[in-house]
């Protein structure tokens, strides 16, 4: 998976939680769950819509790291298959 | 076949054999047979000491009657027409109602008072009048309007059990209404409405001598489409108002119909009641048919035209039906 | 059965908009059903059907919005049909209802409010119109100023409105229905919309409810801060078995310690009203869930005391979905006995609460953030969140809300036990 595959994969997820959230106006290190407004059940629920698309079950200890859209997309980037 | 005028005589008859504490007394109840010839033969039947007549004075009677009543008797007191209780009305009002509630409940006055009541024969304003909601004011009463056969033949008995005072109005014209009655008909309650015709489309509420006139103007709407529920109250006070409030949730519609005076009567009462607590139910105002304001006329054509007739009721239900707007 | 009414779902609804039906009439329905939505201006709930029965008639269509109490469907008691009188006679106004033959009359479908645009106003001003007349269009959303009165004095009676709502039935495409499909053959409803909600509405209503609070609640407030080193331990091992779906979150730990708080300090867990406090035998915790664009709503999370943390993880991740997009359970949103606030989510250190009435308490979780920790003697650093409680005085005193808070830090520090 290529860093836009990864992106498009991130916006999808995010469509259902915050519909309100715009990848392209977003500062690459920001934080999303300030960003976008997200509490941890939303968070959870962006790390489950992408497990389920990608395969990839990010883990706790990785959660600071794939906080910012760039830690993310290097993250999936890195991890998912093909 | 048997008339109003038989069932009553039958009710007091019935009265007198099942308990030794009943009297009748009135004016020529006894060798005359009773004004309208209700007590035709009892005399006879039952003596001088349980058939009683009285002077012309009803204040006297009546008060006689309210004092045998605390002495353990139960009398049945006559009066000739509503007009003469009149003079009786102190007795009535101040003494039967409210002994009761001035003895702090010791004292209880077990007396019923029938009277004639009503217009119809030419007998002219001062016997004529129907003052039944004089009565039906008044707290420690209960009143009654017997309008059929049954009615006529089963509410003294419960009337004559209850241990307050009852007053029971019949009318005039119903003395001579036949009809068919069981040998077995028995005492009936005196505290319900009655619905005496089923109908969806406009509730007429009446009572005594305007229910044969109610039920010829439902058949008459019944020609034009329109179904008319009629309900006899029956009981005058205290009014049984469920039955009325169920009827007319489900027609909508309500004309009162009363022999009385139109101005602080009866069809007021009514209307009062109904707005009170079936308003957000009403598709049309109210109606009322009564009594034209006049004393009533001895003319018969006049006398015809005062009163509640078939065709005002037709109207009325036809106004708030909205035939005729 | 006979009328099912508006339900309140709430001390601060006094009437309801009807956004859609879930059944027909004819449809069979259980206890627990849900059978319509209706908004709030909280939010769209689900209402459900407390007897088995069968639908009659539907007496509100939907966009009308009715006071609460008003009945909205006609359900006869499940299967008893008696032909008692002529369906004629029927009205849905008797005060004793009778059932009728599904047979004897169609059932009808009421299509939504909307004016039909050949529509002229007939009347301008305040229209002449009939009590009847008026309660049934208000109930069905119908402007009585389009309406044609059938009588000569002009008068609108209920029969006008009636044929006014066959008119705008028949010229919408949802036409009367006249025999209910059986239930196979029912198209497949539409994905349901989250209703837009009515922002300025819920504002008035948090408003009110919040200034009644203040008006008429004694607050007392205290606070502790919780060592969570121990349960984020735990759960962190816990969370490390189990796939993203089942991972449990902090919050879930907080929740179930505050409901097992609530369990053993009854004076913070039930309702005062009129002056007096009726503790609650079950907790049902109230869930502040913050939503996206503004607003708040505090839907119950049933038994939480109950639940085992993984059913409760699962329970609150679906009342969080379901709020926010507007699709909760009648019953969530009027139960709840005691409340728990998590702004700390978004980042604060401390939350002071204002008690939703008529109940006694909220309780607040702030942010969880590494702090300085004295243990024995020693500096160290420890995950901490402060925990805070408002309570209502006539109820009870900060020393009995001391203990309360007590025992959220005794269950936190043996997470294994929640």
């Amino acid at each position: 998976m290529n860093p836009d595959q990864a992106q498009a994969v991130l916006r999808d997820a995010l469509r259902d939680i915050a519909p309100d959230a715009d990848l392209a106006v977003l500062d690459p290190e920001e934080d999303m769950r300030t960003a976008f407004d997200l509490d941890s059940v939303d968070f959870l629920s962006l790390v489950e819509a992408i497990a389920t698309r990608t395969g990839v079950e990010i883990p706790e200890s990785d959660y600071r790291t794939v906080r910012s859209l760039r830690g993310m997309v290097d993250h999936l980037a890195a991890r998912s298959p093909g | 076949m048997t008339t109003y005028r038989d069932a009553i005589r039958e009710s007091i008859r019935d009265a007198l054999t099942r308990d030794d504490r009943v009297f009748l007394m009135g004016e020529d109840v006894g060798r005359y047979g009773g004004a309208f010839a209700v007590s035709l033969g009892l005399l006879e039947e039952f003596g001088e000491s349980r058939i009683r007549d009285t002077p012309l004075s009803e204040a006297g009677f009546v008060g006689a009657g309210i004092g045998a009543a605390l002495g353990g008797m139960r009398p049945i007191v006559e009066i000739m027409t509503v007009n003469f209780s009149l003079l009786a009305l102190d007795q009535i009002l101040n003494s039967a109602a409210s002994i009761l509630h001035m003895s702090g409940g010791q004292f209880n006055v077990p007396l019923v008072i029938r009277m004639t009541t009503g217009a119809g024969r030419q007998l002219a304003a001062q016997h004529s009048h129907s003052l039944e909601c004089f009565y039906a004011h008044i707290p420690g009463l209960r009143v009654l309007a017997p309008a059929t056969l049954a009615d006529a033949r089963g509410m003294l008995w419960t009337a004559l059990e209850d241990p307050d005072p009852v007053v029971i109005f019949e009318h005039g014209t119903l003395y001579n209404l036949e009809g068919e009655l069981p040998s077995d008909a028995g005492v009936v309650d005196i505290h319900s409405a009655a619905v005496r015709r089923p109908g969806t489309d406009v509730t007429l509420i009446t009572y005594g001598g305007s229910l044969p006139t109610c039920l010829s103007a439902a058949e008459a709407l019944a020609a034009e489409g329109i179904s008319a529920e009629v309900i006899d109250l029956r009981v005058l006070r205290p009014m049984d108002d469920e039955t009325v409030y169920e009827s007319v949730c489900r027609t909508h519609r309500a004309i009162a119909v009363d022999e009385g005076w139109r101005s602080v009567g009866l069809t007021a009462e009514m209307a009062a009641r109904v707005s009170e607590n079936c308003f957000y139910d009403l598709d049309a105002p109210i109606g009322r048919v009564a009594t034209v304001e006049v004393p009533i006329p001895y003319a018969k054509h006049l006398e015809q035209a005062a009163l509640p007739g078939c065709q005002r009721i037709v109207d009325a239900a036809r106004q708030a039906v909205g035939v005729h707007g | 059965m006979g009328d099912f009414r508006m339900p309140s779902l709430g001390a601060d609804m006094s009437e309801g908009t009807l956004l859609e039906w879930h059944v027909h009439p004819g449809d069979a329905v259980h206890r627990g059903d849900i059978i319509a939505t209706v908004d709030t201006s909280k939010s769209a709930i689900d209402i459900e059907v407390f007897e088995d029965g069968q639908v009659e008639e539907l007496l509100v269509a939907p966009g009308a919005t009715v006071a609460v109490g008003t009945p909205i469907a006609r359900i006869s008691d499940g299967g008893l049909h008696r032909d008692v009188r002529a369906p004629e006679a029927q009205s849905p106004l008797a005060p004793s209802p009778e059932a009728q033959s599904p047979a004897a009359e169609a059932p009808k479908v009421t299509a939504p409010a909307v004016e039909s645009p050949a529509a002229e106003k007939v009347v301008v001003g305040r229209p002449h119109a009939s009590p009847l007349a008026r309660r049934r269009a208000a109930e069905l959303g119908i402007d009585l100023g389009y309406v044609q009165p059938a009588r000569r004095d002009g008068v609108i009676g209920v029969g006008d409105v009636d044929a006014r709502a066959a008119e705008i039935a028949a010229a919408a495409s949802t036409a009367t229905v006249t025999v209910p499909p059986a239930p196979a053959e029912r198209p497949t409803r539409e994905p349901r919309q989250a209703p837009k909600r009515d922002e300025a509405a819920m504002r008035q209503a948090i408003a009110s409810l919040m200034a009644r609070s203040k008006r008429e609640i004694p607050h007392y407030y205290c606070q502790q801060a919780v060592d969570l080193h121990l349960a984020l331990a735990w759960l962190q091992a816990e969370n490390s078995r189990r796939p993203v779906a089942e991972r449990i979150l902090p919050a879930a730990l907080l929740l179930k310690a505050a409901a097992r708080a609530a369990r053993s300090v009854p004076e913070i867990n039930g309702f005062c009203v009129d002056g007096s406090f009726t503790a609650s035998a079950r907790v049902h915790l109230g869930v502040a869930v913050s939503l996206r664009g503004g607003g708040l709503i505090a839907p119950a999370l049933l038994d939480a005391d109950d639940l085992p943390l993984a059913e409760l993880m699962t329970r609150m991740k679906d009342l969080v979905t379901r709020a926010r997009g507007g699709r909760l359970k009648a019953s969530e949103m009027s139960d709840a006995t005691v409340t728990v606030t998590n702004l700390g989510e978004q980042g604060v250190e401390s939350v002071l609460g204002v008690i939703y009435p008529p109940q006694v308490a909220v309780i607040g979780f702030g942010r969880i953030a590494e702090r300085p920790w004295a243990v024995d003697g020693m500096l160290t650093v420890r995950p901490v969140v402060t925990v805070t409680l408002a309570a209502d005085h006539r109820v009870s005193d900060g020393h009995r809300g001391g203990q309360a808070l007590a025992a959220i830090e005794a269950a936190l520090q043996a997470p294994e036990n929640l």
